[in-house]
This record gives structure tokens, C-alpha cells and sequence, in this order.
């Protein structure tokens, strides 16, 4: 029963989803606070090279994400500069950043300076709990056959839920968000709660990055997120930019991701085309909707999303 | 030299050894790029009085108060308060030196509930612990409210209160953050008669707790009903302060503008009136939020006449302006511009039939905010010659045609190229009265033309409208102001829930007739 292919795609789902969620979450963050990320995607590729190299540098998964946060952040603090300090269009940043480190960019360049490539992981994420659970009928393989790297997913969920609802920087931050004049004028600082979450929100995507390189491929290839960061944004704003949602909505594109794969080792034959394609389908009629100020606004978008705040502009 | 004698002033007032001011600002100076907003600014006000700030738009009044809030930093001059020199290097020092403004603009976050904008960026009580306790703070705006007869739920979003309420919000932040000294930048823009009563009840009772009250308005007659003492602004300049006793309106306005100026006095415009213009039969619109805003509205207006439209703000006459302009589609009835019926719902038809449209929301609706003045006053005949020739733009023609206007209009601005944001509230209105103007239309809808403006410009404007009446335009006035209203209409229809309640003559009207109507008591059968 647990080798049924529900139970495999679910499982398969959850696994392919984990990258996902951790990355939209971290889009989510800056978004919240008026910054538009679309650098997402080659945050992700530093952090899974990065991650990578740590890894076989000090056998050591916990420093490899250590790591992979901090490329992410970097890279983040980057388009924060510009984008916060300097005002530069948003898009044009994040589009510049995702073709500065993506595939044939840095991050391609790193994995072959530190000759990662065909390198098999020194450590990979395992299932950390016992065989008991794991062996559970059809919850066992999806909910308890996972690595940490998924258990460390959810709390970030419950965290960032938290976080925004019920804490006073998580109201500040939407604040921010939502009208910076408004959050300037009662003394909260829009530069700081900006930088702050963007550079979070790019770990987050640093980490997810490393998902790939550390349990899901798990090695070091050229490209290997294949475009994850877009999908992380378009989930966002599938999400409506709830962390909740985007738990559910990270595994449903986790699910078409994998169903390819899954499929293929069940010999049903389905062009693999057809259904890899459906995520990027989905992301891109996403962009295209909130592309229109009209629907973001009716999709719960940050009011002030995309726009730089001056204070003695007006 | 006026300075001077203003110091004197203050000493006396004050007494031997009285307490220092709770406000004294010495020197301000305050530069933009190509303007010079505040210049050597000297002001003083004291603890329990209501102080007004007059001037012109573009006097550096809101300029001025943001930089006793923090918001702008001045590049000179120093802030003393209570006697003490201070120095704001955010909006945060300010609030804790006890300022508070209510700007011009409402700053609030619009999809929180009231008491999560009340404790927003409180560093003290219940909005300071870690973790925010929704009920704690609610509890503490609902007793705040209640202590100073502020109603507003707690619990409502801002995008459900009126202006009013929102304005009461922004108070209540004031008084939660346990301001001392309280700005409030043109408050009454946005408020009817009546919820300015109430706004100027409290005010003088938190003058009487001893709390410093600044306000701004360009109504003279609330300055005269609420202040203590005044100081008038120009040109970057505090050129006079006195006490309220010694002025009249009439003085007050001649010393904004430097000149004598002629105050709300009702004149005729020699409209010659004709036939009916525009018609409106069983006009019906959906509003914003679903729900019907217009409910069958039946009015004309005549070449050459003035129909004004009140009501309290709310009551369809924003969907009226845009259904009419074709900015909102009709779910039922019929527009009729000279007896021609307009399809509806196409602005460019609108357009080409001769409905010019001032909308309310200037900087929104009005003009496009980053484009240049030039830009602006071709939106609408861009496509026609002398603008456009084919499908291209002669960019020389634009410019003389706006330079033409600039002069014409009296636009005070650095030039075609500045972009419309930039432009004070009066200056802007300009620019969208020259541009519909400059169209020849037939039938002109203009939506509160003078909200926000001062007296000098209030007289541009209106004169204008008695000018485009006379010579034979339609002119459709929606406005809440009974005073601009009794000054220019010919007719006065009352709007109340999405219907047309009554029509009086405004030569004959009383306030407190048309008061009547706008709340609702309807006329007998007419
Ligand atoms: N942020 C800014 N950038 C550039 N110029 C500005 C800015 N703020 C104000 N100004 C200019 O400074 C001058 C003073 O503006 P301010 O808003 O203080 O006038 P005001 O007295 O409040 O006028 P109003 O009655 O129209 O509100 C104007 O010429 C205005 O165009
Ligand atoms: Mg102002």
C-alpha cells in the first residue's frame, strides 16, 4: 500500500515542495515589507553551491546551511542596497541578481572553480525518525519518511505565522508594507525592517537552494534548482501572501514537480514535457496577474509592494 | 522687523518669569530643490492655546509642521520646546518629546483595525511587549475613545470609517501616545459642518488640559471660531502673529496674500441660461463595495447655468461625477448631452461629447503625478492637431501650449517640464481647470474644486467657473462647501442615500434648509 503511486507522488510532493517553501516564505518576508525579490532564483543556486562545499569541506550539514544562509542573505543584501539604499528599480535588481548568479553565472562558476561537479555529497539529509513511523500506512512514507531539512520547514511555517500575527515587529513589518509613510511617522524605522527581511528572506532562499544539493539531488549540478525561485514568487502570490498557504501550495507544485519522475519509475508514460511544464505555466500566469495594480490589490498585495519609500519626497 | 515685534509680544503675554513656550522654533529654514520652503521661520506657541497657522498653498505650512514632527530635517535653525533645545532625527524622537500631527494626507495603514494603528510604533504600554495582545489594545483605544467622546470601533478596519472616523483615529493616536503638543494639518478639508463642530470641541478640550494645539486650515472663519492666536505664512515667510481678538477674516486674508482680497460674497455670473445641456434620467451605478450608489438620479443643467450637487460626503455624488464622465458604468437610465444619449462608460466618449470632468482626487484622478506639467495639460487632445501630427507628437507645440497656460492660469511652478507631483494643492487644481478648459467644453463637472485651497486661489477658481458659465457651459458643481455652493450655484439639488432629494434656488436657500435635506428629511412633493 505504501508503494501505491498516491502514496509515492504525495511523499515525492512533500520532498520536492520543502525548497519551495522554505524560499517562498523567504520571498513572502521581503515581500511583506515592500520589497520584491525576483532574485530568488539565483540566491537559491549560490546556496546550493555554497551549501555543497561546505558539506564536503567539514562533513558537517548543519554549517553547510549555515552557510547557504549566509550566501543567500548576502546576495540579498545586495539587492537590498540597491533597491532600499539606492532606490533601483526592484525588478530590474532581482532580474539582474538571478542572471548574475545563475546558471553560466556565479554560481555555475563557483561549483567549477571548487570542482563540485560529479562529486557524490559527503553527507546528505536522511528520514531521521524510526522505522516504526516511517513504516505507518500511507502517513508513514509522506509524513515521517522526510529529513529534518522538512521537520525544519514546518517550524519556519509556524514561526513566520506567529511572527507576522502575533508579534509587534510582525506588525511593524506589515506596516512597513502596507504604507511607509504611515509606519515612518509613528518612528518605525522603514530602511532597518526593509533590509532586515530581505536579507532573511534571501537565507530562506539560500537554505532552500541547499535542499536540492543536500537531499533531493543530492549532489552539486549545473542549474540544478531548474527555475524553483520562480516558482517560488508565483507561489507567494498564489498564497495571497499567507504563510499558511503557501505550506499547501509549495507542496502542490512540489507534487507536479516530482510527478514526472514518480510517473516515470511506475512506467506510465505521459509526456514528461507536458506535465513539467505546468508549474512554469502557473508561474508565469501568476506574474502576469500581479502585474496589474488592480489585482494585486484585490489579491491582498502589500499596498506599498515594489515602491521605493523616501520620506522628503511626496 | 515683524519678528521683532513679535518676540515683544510673547514676553508679554507670558508675564515676569512665566513658563517658556511649549513650542518656539527659531530660524527654520528649509530648502527643496528649486524651492525655498521655509525660510528663517520664527514661531512660538504656549501651553493651553489653540495657535493657527494661515497662508497661501505653497507657504511652507505643511513643510513647517513636518519638521517639528521629525519628518524633515531643517537645514537651519534649531526647535526649542518647554524651553529646552531639541533635536529630531526621526519621527520617533519627536513622538517622544511628546509630538503629534495629524497630516494633511492621513497616514494610516489601511487594512489594520483602529487600535492596531493606535499603538502602531508604540514603544511604552501594551503595543511595546513582544507579542501583540489583540485584546489588551483594543480594550485600551475603546476606554481612550470613550475618556474624549471619540466613537470609532476599535475593531474596524480603516478602509470601512469614513474620513471622519479616520480623522478621529488619527486623533486617538495623539492622545494614546500622550501627545502634549498636537498638529493638525487642514483638518477640516475632509469633514462636514458638523464633524467639524465636534473636532473644534475637542480641540479646545485639550487646550484646556493644557496641551498645545496647532492648526492649520484655510477656512478663516474655523480659525476665527477656535484659535487663540495666529501666525500667517508667505512665501516661506512667518511675516505676522496675533492675537485672535485683533483680526478679522478680512484681515487675515489680506495679510496671506499681501493684498486685499474679495471673501465668499455671492456674485452673479450673467449666464445667459438656455436650453438643457446635459440631462440625466433614472440614473443608476453600482458603487465601489457592491450595493447601489446612484438610486435613479433625474437632474439637468442648462446652458449656461451653475447646478451645484451637496450632500455629505458619501452619498453617491463621487459615483454621480464619474457615471456622468463615463469613468463608471450606468446599470440603468440615460445620460444626455444637447439631447444626444451617451452610451456610457467610455471616458473618451464622455470627452468627445464636451463633458470636461474636475475630478475630487486631484493627484490621483486629476493628473498623472510623475508626468510633467506639459504632459499633463495634452492628455486629453494629444490626439488632435496642433498637438499631434499623425501619430506623432510635436513636443515643441506641447510645450508653448503649457507655457501658454502656465501664464495664463498663473501656474507657480519652475516650468513645463516639472513634474504635476510636485505642485502645491491650489497650483495643481490649476492645471486640471486650464486643461478642461483649454478643450472648449460644453458641459464641465467639476467635484470639490476648492478643497484644500486658500483664499486667493479659491477666488482664481471660482472665477473661473462664473467664466465658464457665462459663456454658455454647463456647469455641474458637486461640492460639500454650502459656502462655495450659495456663492456660485444657480440651483442647489441635495444628494442623500443615492437620490436626489430636493432642488432649492440658491438665491433664496437657506443653510439650514439645504442642512435639512442633506440629512435626509425629505421635501414635501415638490
Ligand atoms: N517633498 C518636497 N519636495 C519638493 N518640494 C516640496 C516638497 N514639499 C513641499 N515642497 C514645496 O515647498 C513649498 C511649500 O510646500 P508646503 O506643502 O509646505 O505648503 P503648504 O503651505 O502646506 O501648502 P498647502 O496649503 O497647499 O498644503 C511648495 O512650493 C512645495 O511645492
Ligand atoms: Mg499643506
Amino acid at each position: 500500500m505504501n508503494n501505491s503511486i498516491l502514496v509515492v507522488v504525495l511523499a515525492s510532493a512533500v520532498l520536492y515542495g520543502t525548497p519551495l517553501l522554505f524560499a517562498a516564505l523567504g520571498e513572502l518576508l521581503a515581500e511583506r515589507s515592500g520589497v520584491l525579490n525576483l532574485g530568488v532564483e539565483g540566491m537559491m543556486l549560490v546556496g546550493a553551491v555554497m551549501g555543497f562545499w561546505a558539506v564536503q569541506r567539514t562533513s558537517s550539514l548543519a554549517l553547510a546551511l549555515v552557510v547557504a544562509a549566509i550566501a543567500g542573505g548576502a546576495m540579498a543584501l545586495i539587492h537590498a542596497f540597491l533597491v532600499v539604499t539606492l532606490r533601483a528599480n526592484q525588478i530590474v535588481s532581482g532580474l539582474a541578481l538571478t542572471i548574475f548568479a545563475g546558471a553560466a553565472g556565479l554560481s555555475s562558476y563557483l561549483g567549477n572553480d571548487l570542482n563540485l561537479a560529479d562529486q557524490p555529497a559527503k553527507r546528505i539529509f536522511h528520514s531521521v525518525l524510526p522505522k516504526s513511523l516511517r513504516d505507518l500506512p500511507v502517513i508513514g512514507p509522506i509524513l515521517f519518511n522526510q529529513s529534518l531539512l522538512v521537520y525544519g520547514s514546518w517550524v519556519v511555517v509556524i514561526v513566520v505565522v506567529l511572527y507576522l500575527r502575533r508579534t509587534r515587529p510582525g506588525l511593524n513589518v506589515r506596516a512597513v508594507g502596507e504604507s511607509p509613510a504611515a509606519a515612518d511617522a509613528m518612528g518605525i524605522n522603514v530602511t532597518v525592517y526593509r533590509y532586515v527581511h530581505t536579507v532573511v528572506g534571501g537565507a530562506l532562499a539560500g537554505i532552500g537552494g541547499a535542499c536540492f544539493s543536500l537531499s533531493i539531488t543530492p549532489q552539486w549540478v549545473d542549474g540544478l534548482t531548474s527555475g524553483a525561485g520562480w516558482i517560488a514568487i508565483a507561489l507567494v502570490i498564489f498564497a495571497f501572501w499567507r504563510p499558511g498557504l503557501v505550506l499547501i501550495g509549495a507542496y502542490f507544485f512540489g507534487a507536479f514537480s516530482a510527478l514526472p519522475y514518480t510517473l516515470q519509475a511506475h512506467g506510465v508514460t505521459i509526456a514528461p514535457e507536458l506535465l513539467q511544464s505546468l508549474p512554469y505555466v502557473m508561474t508565469v500566469l501568476a506574474l502576469v496577474l500581479v502585474s496589474s495594480a488592480g489585482a494585486k490589490r484585490r489579491l491582498g498585495a502589500p499596498a506599498a509592494l515594489g515602491l521605493p519609500y523616501v520620506r522628503e519626497e511626496r | 522687523m515683524g519678528q521683532q515685534t513679535q518676540a515683544v509680544d510673547l514676553s508679554e503675554r507670558r508675564g515676569a518669569g512665566g513658563a517658556p513656550p511649549a513650542v518656539s522654533l527659531r530660524g527654520i529654514t528649509k530648502r527643496f530643490p528649486a524651492v525655498l520652503a521655509n525660510d528663517a521661520v520664527d514661531f512660538e506657541a504656549a501651553p493651553g492655546e489653540v495657535h493657527a497657522l494661515l497662508g497661501e498653498n505653497g507657504a511652507g505650512k505643511s513643510t513647517l509642521s513636518n519638521i517639528l514632527t521629525g519628518l524633515y530635517r531643517p537645514d537651519e535653525g534649531e526647535i526649542w520646546l518647554y524651553g529646552e533645545r531639541v533635536d529630531f532625527h526621526s519621527p520617533r524622537d519627536a513622538i517622544d518629546a511628546g509630538v503629534a500631527m495629524v497630516h494633511q494626507h492621513f497616514r494610516l495603514v489601511v487594512p489594520f483595525t483602529v487600535a492596531e494603528n493606535v499603538v502602531l510604533g508604540d514603544h511604552r504600554r501594551e503595543g511595546s511587549s513582544f507579542l501583540v495582545h489583540q485584546r489588551a489594545i483594543e480594550r485600551r483605544v475603546g476606554e481612550l475613545s470613550k475618556r474624549y467622546g471619540m466613537h470609532v470601533d476599535p475593531r474596524a478596519r480603516i478602509w470601512q470609517l469614513s474620513l471622519g472616523e479616520q480623522q478621529r483615529v488619527e486623533i486617538l493616536k495623539a492622545l494614546y501616545h500622550e501627545a502634549k503638543i498636537l498638529i493638525l494639518d487642514e483638518p477640516t478639508a475632509v469633514l462636514t459642518p458638523q464633524e467639524s463642530e465636534v473636532l473644534f470641541a475637542t480641540l479646545r478640550s485639550m487646550a484646556a488640559e493644557g496641551r498645545t494645539v496647532i492648526f492649520i486650515s484655510h477656512k478663516l472663519h474655523e480659525v476665527k471660531a477656535v484659535a487663540d492666536r495666529v501666525t500667517v505664512l508667505r512665501g516661506g515667510k512667518a511675516i505676522a502673529t496675533t492675537t485672535m481678538a485683533d483680526a478679522t477674516p478680512r484681515s487675515l486674508a489680506a495679510l496671506m496674500v499681501g493684498r486685499e482680497v474679495d471673501i465668499t460674497r455671492r456674485r452673479e455670473h450673467g449666464g445667459e441660461i438656455g436650453a438643457a445641456a446635459l440631462e440625466l434620467d433614472e440614473l443608476r451605478a453600482v458603487g465601489d463595495r457592491g450595493g447601489e450608489a446612484l438610486k435613479g438620479v433625474a437632474l439637468s443643467v442648462r446652458t449656461g447655468e451653475i447646478v451645484a450637487v451637496a450632500g455629505v460626503a458619501g452619498n453617491g455624488q463621487r459615483e454621480l461625477a464619474e457615471t456622468v464622465t463615463g469613468m463608471r458604468p450606468m446599470t440603468g437610465g440615460e445620460v444626455r448631452v444637447h439631447g444626444r444619449p451617451l452610451r456610457g462608460g467610455d471616458a473618451r466618449e464622455a470627452i468627445g461629447a464636451g463633458i470636461a470632468h474636475v475630478p475630487e482626487d486631484r493627484l490621483g484622478t486629476g493628473v498623472a503625478p510623475s508626468l510633467s506639467i506639459g504632459s499633463n495639460v495634452v492628455l486629453k487632445s494629444y490626439r488632435r492637431y496642433p498637438i499631434a501630427r499623425g501619430p506623432l507628437l510635436r513636443l515643441r507645440a506641447i510645450r508653448d501650449h503649457a507655457a501658454d497656460l502656465i501664464k495664463r492660469y498663473d501656474v507657480r511652478t519652475s516650468g513645463p517640464n516639472a513634474p504635476a507631483r510636485q505642485l502645491s494643492g491650489g497650483n495643481l487644481q490649476k492645471v486640471v481647470l486650464a486643461r478642461e478648459f483649454s478643450g472648449n467644453p460644453r458641459v464641465l463637472v467639476v467635484a470639490a474644486p476648492t478643497r484644500g485651497l486658500d483664499v486667493a486661489a479659491i477666488e482664481t477658481v471660482h472665477a473661473y467657473l462664473r467664466d465658464a458659465a457665462a459663456a454658455g457651459v454647463a456647469v455641474l458643481l458637486i461640492s460639500e462647501d454650502l459656502d462655495e455652493i450659495l456663492a456660485l450655484a444657480d440651483r442647489v439639488a441635495v444628494m442623500f442615500d443615492g437620490e436626489i432629494v430636493g432642488e432649492v434656488d440658491a438665491e433664496t436657500a437657506t443653510v439650514e434648509e439645504i442642512g435639512l435635506l442633506m440629512a435626509g428629511v425629505r421635501e414635501r412633493t415638490p
